[in-house]
């Protein structure tokens, strides 16, 4: 076990741990808390992975400004230890975490006995059977930024117009959402 | 079992870590004690100038000197914070009281890893950077990091338990967000003019900002609005006086650290000064050519070991000039409101940081399509 593996270990249990607490912490500002330590964790994954790039973007992004802006709601609206949580609430939060917990058993298990780890099952490939190979180069391993731009600019073209359209629209969404409507003064 | 070299490669790297971090304290110590005696001069008064160390003071020039300049001042009023009774108010979260000025320190502290403050020439002719770690995102490291030290002001406000804490805490929020953006956004056109068209180097690093200014135009001339918005934006993000809305103690006591004593308060002073520092430095490096000479002027200085010393002494000067002008401002211009602080972030800052944005992206497309003759 070299130092990579207990870095790894570290983390991973820093980021599952994080996120465990979360969910079951009372009150809400220590789950944003906890949240901020997953979102940490994970990005230190990335940088064992070598992204730097994308670690960074994590913590900008999540934790940098978009936590920021979970606790200022959390301490502005000021919610307490049990805001929120009546009786049919809960019943439905109970219900929506069994039934994803079921999901997330039953596709563990198909996943393992389709991809053979146990024996005798199927070969789960992502491969589809018979697809032709796609002539030409695959864009070079790379860790650095210039590589991301590259990709995105030339590859992901089409999904990066994608979301940069839904971002317009979510931005559009929320200037209709909180324009008020103007009293007539004169 | 660690090799021998791996353990030698460790620890030359944690006595490096150590001496920035004392450096960098250091330099933030005496900041305070350059606020005051700034202060005092441009009020015409006379500022610290009676402590005295025992034996130092003695000296027949120099210690009265040093001790008219207050330069004891700084270890007097660390020792003092250090000394005092430590309260903590009823009814306070204690975890996250005692929490939030670590937070806010580990931020400020961290950035600097990523700092050049020189460059030296080996044995072989190569030219290598004066760095903790040369991150090829050097500047998006700094960026992630000096975000997350708002957690120290914003928990610090939130725990306390007191009104004028609170707001303060949430002043802090909103305005990190809102000025975060423009920062970031006055920063791209200057990546985007230093990094070249078929540049190996992808060019976010600190270091490959600095090197292209040497013996060319500082960035400072090329792009005075990327300058004037990040320079406006780092005012706010460090809290100093025109956005000190966290603090401003005119309408909030003490801000986020009303309800804070003793070393705890002097936490959160050290890593404000900290930030400017740091800050400072960063400015130097990305708008006034770092550790280079004056612009368009080749470095006078020899290639040798004498000569990354002088660099490195320059770079301390613009920094130095840098801290000053940050007092010069705090004592100079009044408090913004904090509506004010919104509207001119979102509605002036914001629109003329993309403005500035567009404007460079079409201007470097334009060079770079006259320099490749296409059609």
């Amino acid at each position: 076990m070299n130092l990579v593996d207990i870095l790894f270990y570290l983390f991973a249990t820093l980021s599952l741990g994080g996120g465990i607490l979360m969910v079951c912490s009372k009150h809400p500002v220590s789950a944003a808390m906890f949240m901020i330590i997953s979102l940490v964790g994970v990005a230190s994954l990335f940088v064992l992975l070598e992204a730097f790039f994308l670690a960074v973007l994590q913590i900008l992004v999540y934790a940098g400004a978009v936590m920021v802006l979970f606790l200022f709601i959390i301490m502005l609206v000021d919610v307490g230890p049990n805001a929120g949580k009546t009786s049919k609430m809960k019943l439905i939060s109970g219900l929506a975490g069994a039934f994803l917990i079921s999901l997330l058993i039953v596709s563990f298990l198909i996943i393992v006995q389709s991809s053979g780890w146990i024996g005798g099952g199927a070969n789960w490939s992502p491969i589809i059977e018979g697809a032709e190979p796609v002539i030409g180069d695959n864009l070079s391993f790379s860790t650095s930024v210039k590589s991301f731009g590259y990709g995105l600019m030339t590859k992901y073209m089409l999904p990066l117009q994608i979301s940069g359209f839904l971002l317009l629209a979510a931005m559009v969404g929320v200037i209709v959402l909180s324009k008020k409507e103007e009293q007539d003064t004169n | 079992m660690i090799e021998f070299e791996v353990i030698q490669l460790v620890a030359i790297k944690v006595i490096f870590a150590f001496l920035m971090v004392g450096a960098v304290m250091t330099m933030a110590g005496y900041s305070v004690l350059a606020e005051r005696k700034v202060s005092a001069w441009m009020q015409g008064r006379v500022g610290p100038n009676r402590t005295v160390l025992p034996l130092v003071g003695h000296i027949p020039i120099i210690g009265p000197l040093l001790k008219g300049l207050g330069m004891f001042q700084p270890l007097a009023d660390g020792l003092k914070f250090l000394f005092k009774e430590e309260i903590v108010p009823g009814h306070v979260n204690k975890f996250y009281y005692y929490l939030a000025p670590i937070v806010a320190l580990v931020p400020a502290l961290t950035t600097m890893t990523v700092l050049p403050f020189g460059e030296f020439t080996n044995s072989d002719g190569d030219i290598l950077p004066l760095i903790l770690a040369d991150l090829d995102i050097g500047i998006l490291f700094i960026l992630a990091v000096s975000s997350l030290g708002v957690y120290g002001i914003v928990l610090a406000g939130w725990s306390s338990n007191s009104k004028y804490s609170f707001l303060g805490g949430i002043r802090s929020s909103a305005q990190m967000i809102s000025y975060e953006l423009a920062m970031g956004l006055s920063l791209l056109p200057v990546f985007l003019w230093v990094s070249e068209p078929g540049a190996v180097a992808s060019s976010l690093s600190l270091v490959e900002i600095v090197r292209s200014q040497n013996a060319s135009s500082w960035l400072l001339i090329i792009q005075p609005i990327s300058a004037l918005i990040f320079l406006i934006a780092l005012f706010a993000e460090t809290n100093r006086l025109p956005f000190d809305m966290p603090e401003s103690e005119t309408d909030l006591v003490g801000g986020f650290h009303t309800e804070y004593g003793s070393f705890k308060f002097g936490i959160f002073f050290v890593a404000e000064y900290a930030h400017i520092v740091i800050g400072s430095a960063i400015f130097a490096l990305l708008f006034l050519g770092g550790w280079n000479f004056l612009p368009w002027i080749d470095n006078p200085w020899p290639s040798n070991w004498l000569g990354s010393l002088i660099g490195i002494i320059w770079f301390l000067t613009k920094t130095i000039g840098l801290i000053f002008f940050f007092i010069w401002v705090r004592w100079t211009l009044p408090r913004f409101r904090y509506d004010q602080v919104m509207t001119l972030g979102w509605t002036k800052l914001l629109p003329l940081a993309l403005a500035n944005l567009i404007f460079y992206v079409l201007l470097v497309t334009w060079i770079d399509q006259s320099n490749l003759n296409l059609p």
